[in-house]
């Protein structure tokens, strides 16, 4: 277990404060000068060396993100956005960091921003996260006051401006480039890369994107150094995270731990056990609602790290945790899910628009056992047409939950779903897919 | 996508308020020179918080001109993105979120607290004319479960009886306390904290 001295996020549960004085004394802003001084090249492998990889799902490796940017600026300028889009299922973790922890991530965009010669930066929060904003520009407004933003910041002698642009509700704009396009005044529907936005990004210019977890971990390694990130948690997993655990648990809570915690632990430790005790566990889904769900077995054993979660089928994701007990309906549960892609998909790509809404009423009709038994390989055969025929990731995101559910949990869908089609005893009318099927005038 | 539909009735004339246009313009200058197509969207917010909480179409071709955009790439975003309500909603606008985490919990017991007491159907006013409601994707409080939105502030660890409380103290026109309804002040573990014990009541 991590040590309260190494947790990063002292003020997670906001015993502090969230102002800049107090920010100050728990040694945000200390030493920004020195650590921009020691150069570029530094900041950038001293990332490199933590192993730090990205917080918002993807896992993909921070410092090797902000050596993609040119290392000159050229005609176009650079920019930094930060994602703070958070609406994955299971997911509140950027939440806290916004209304409690913003110098944090104020720091970090300087520092990174510096690190890849941008002179704006744009956050982009969700607009329901509207009073979290408000108190993340009260926090810009400290540092400008303070003279840690603006011409000079912090006395590093480089020029940063923060902006918070607020989304209007669309999940799709977390993915990186839909963001843009939101940023751009465009509906959010993501961009086909490449390019990638590190060439091209905002307003055609060079764009860095990272989750606000990510950034805001950034002073604090650097502080601290590389090797001692690096030395929590195993190579390739490094450092802490903070997890979400919601659901069927006695506590639900935000807890930073570090890289691969037993997810039991988590869920007994932290979390006060699962409702109705640990054998009444069903399910967890590990990383956020896009991450196939693991059954009890391995959710003994599971470590909670991106390579450990690979290795059994499904991914850290942002690590929000959803708990599912006994006493739920697990193929309810997911329907609930897929209704949550089907609203959401930008309707972009046909095979997310229309499969999404497929998986959905089959999940609905499974639930309520009014599907046949040959529509669970049917569901199987939707996910697969949908996964990786998408511009974006959202495709991925739709279908493996569902996948998750028919690899665990088939025999339950099929024992609630066992009749045959309607089709095959009155063979005059067409084969339909469609829950049509079963009103009786119909059939 | 959701579904939007657009309301039948529409005014003739929006203009924004001196106030709004104050802030419009220091929005516009948060982007680059020729890019204040990027303030659509904050726009569109002011426009509705101006308009009793809904945007009609006059505010989108108003702005469409402000923003020296086409008024079909305003519609657009209006009708994209699901925080832009295109029909006049309640003054107070409930949004029950109900996606799997905050279902585990209970959230359809919020949901029948609201057919019961504001309107049997979603987007419909209630008798009073003050409330409405809507069930919502989830709202990144997960750990708060089962929550709510009111107009702009989140209503945390409800239960049904809770809510009963909230909408019967909203028909007062009083406007109850946001955050949690547990006495939680963030999303630490109830009771038995086991972390950064130290730092605790500082």
């Amino acid at each position: 277990m991590l040590e309260d001295k190494d947790r990063i996020f002292q003020n997670l549960y906001n015993d502090f404060g969230a102002d800049l004085v107090s920010a100050k004394q728990r040694g945000d802003w200390k030493d920004t000068k020195e650590i921009c001084g020691k150069g570029r090249e530094w900041i950038i492998n001293e990332i490199k060396a933590s192993e730090l990889r990205g917080r918002g799902g993807a896992g993909f490796p921070t410092g090797l993100k902000w050596s993609f940017a040119p290392k000159e600026v050229g005609s176009r300028p650079h920019y930094l956005v930060i994602n703070a889009d958070e609406s994955e299922p299971g997911t509140c973790k950027d939440r806290d960091i916004l209304r409690f922890e913003p110098h944090k991530l104020i720091e970090g965009c300087l520092i990174a921003s510096y690190a890849v010669n941008a002179h704006k930066c744009y956050i982009y929060i969700r607009g329901e996260y509207f009073n979290e904003g408000q108190k993340l520009q009260t926090a810009i407004d400290e540092a400008y006051k303070d003279g840690l933003l603006g011409k000079n910041s912090a006395g590093t002698n480089w020029e940063l401006d923060i902006y918070i642009h607020y989304g209007a509700g669309a999940y799709i704009c977390g993915e990186e480039t839909a963001l843009l396009e939101s940023i751009e005044g465009k509906k959010g529907q993501p961009r086909l890369k490449p390019p990638f936005p590190a060439l091209i990004g905002l307003y055609g210019c060079p764009t860095i994107i990272n989750n606000v977890e990510t950034i805001s971990v950034v002073p604090t390694i650097l502080r601290r150094g590389g090797k001692w990130f690096s030395s929590l948690g195993r190579p390739k997993n490094t450092g802490s995270k903070i997890y979400c655990i919601s659901g069927n648990v006695n506590n639900p809570c935000n807890v930073e731990e570090e890289m691969g915690i037993p997810l039991k632990e988590l869920i007994e430790k932290h979390a006060g056990g699962v409702i109705g005790g640990w054998d009444n566990l069903k399910a967890v889904i590990p990383g956020g609602s896009s991450m196939p769900l693991l059954p009890k077995e391995t959710c003994e054993t599971i470590k909670m790290d991106f390579d450990a979660c690979v290795e059994n089928k499904t991914g850290l994701g942002t690590a929000g945790i959803v708990v599912i007990n006994k006493d739920q309906d697990i193929i309810k549960c997911m329907a609930r899910i897929a209704r949550f892609y089907k609203h959401e998909s930008c309707g972009q790509c046909t095979p997310c628009r229309e499969g999404s809404g497929w998986m959905w009423r089959m999940l609905e009709r499974m639930a309520k056992g009014e599907a046949t038994r040959d529509e669970v390989d049917m569901l199987l055969d939707v996910t697969k047409q949908i996964e990786g025929h998408t511009i974006c990731a959202f495709g991925e995101g739709s279908s493996w939950p569902v996948q998750g559910l028919i690899r665990n949990f088939k025999d339950e869908i099929i024992e609630r779903n066992k009749f045959d089609p309607i089709v095959k005893k009155q063979k005059d009318i067409p084969y339909l897919v469609d829950q049509h099927l079963l009103e009786k005038e119909n059939a | 996508m959701a579904i939007k539909k657009i309301s039948k009735v529409q005014p003739e004339k929006f203009v924004f308020n001196k106030k709004n246009k104050e802030t419009a313009d220091s929005i516009i200058k948060n982007y680059p020179s020729g890019k204040q197509q990027s303030a659509v969207m904050a726009l569109l917010y002011l426009a509705q918080k101006q308009n009793d909480n809904w945007i009609p179409l006059s505010a989108m071709k108003y702005i469409a001109k402000y923003l020296d955009m086409p008024y079909i790439k305003v519609y657009e975003v209006a009708t994209f993105y699901s925080m832009y309500n295109l029909t006049p909603v309640g003054k107070y606008f409930f949004q029950v979120c109900t996606t799997t985490p905050c279902m585990l919990r209970g959230a359809y017991n919020l949901v029948d607290v609201c057919k019961r007491k504001i309107s049997e159907e979603e987007n419909h006013l209630s008798e009073d004319g003050k409330t409405s409601w809507l069930e919502v994707e989830c709202l990144g409080a997960c750990v708060n479960a089962p929550m709510l939105q009111l107009n702009e502030d989140y209503y945390e660890d409800l239960d049904p009886k809770k809510l009963e409380q909230i909408i019967d103290k909203i028909s007062n026109d009083e406007v109850p306390q946001p955050g949690s309804y547990r006495g939680r002040l963030s999303s630490e573990p109830e009771n038995t904290r086991k972390t950064l014990i130290g730092n605790k009541n500082a």
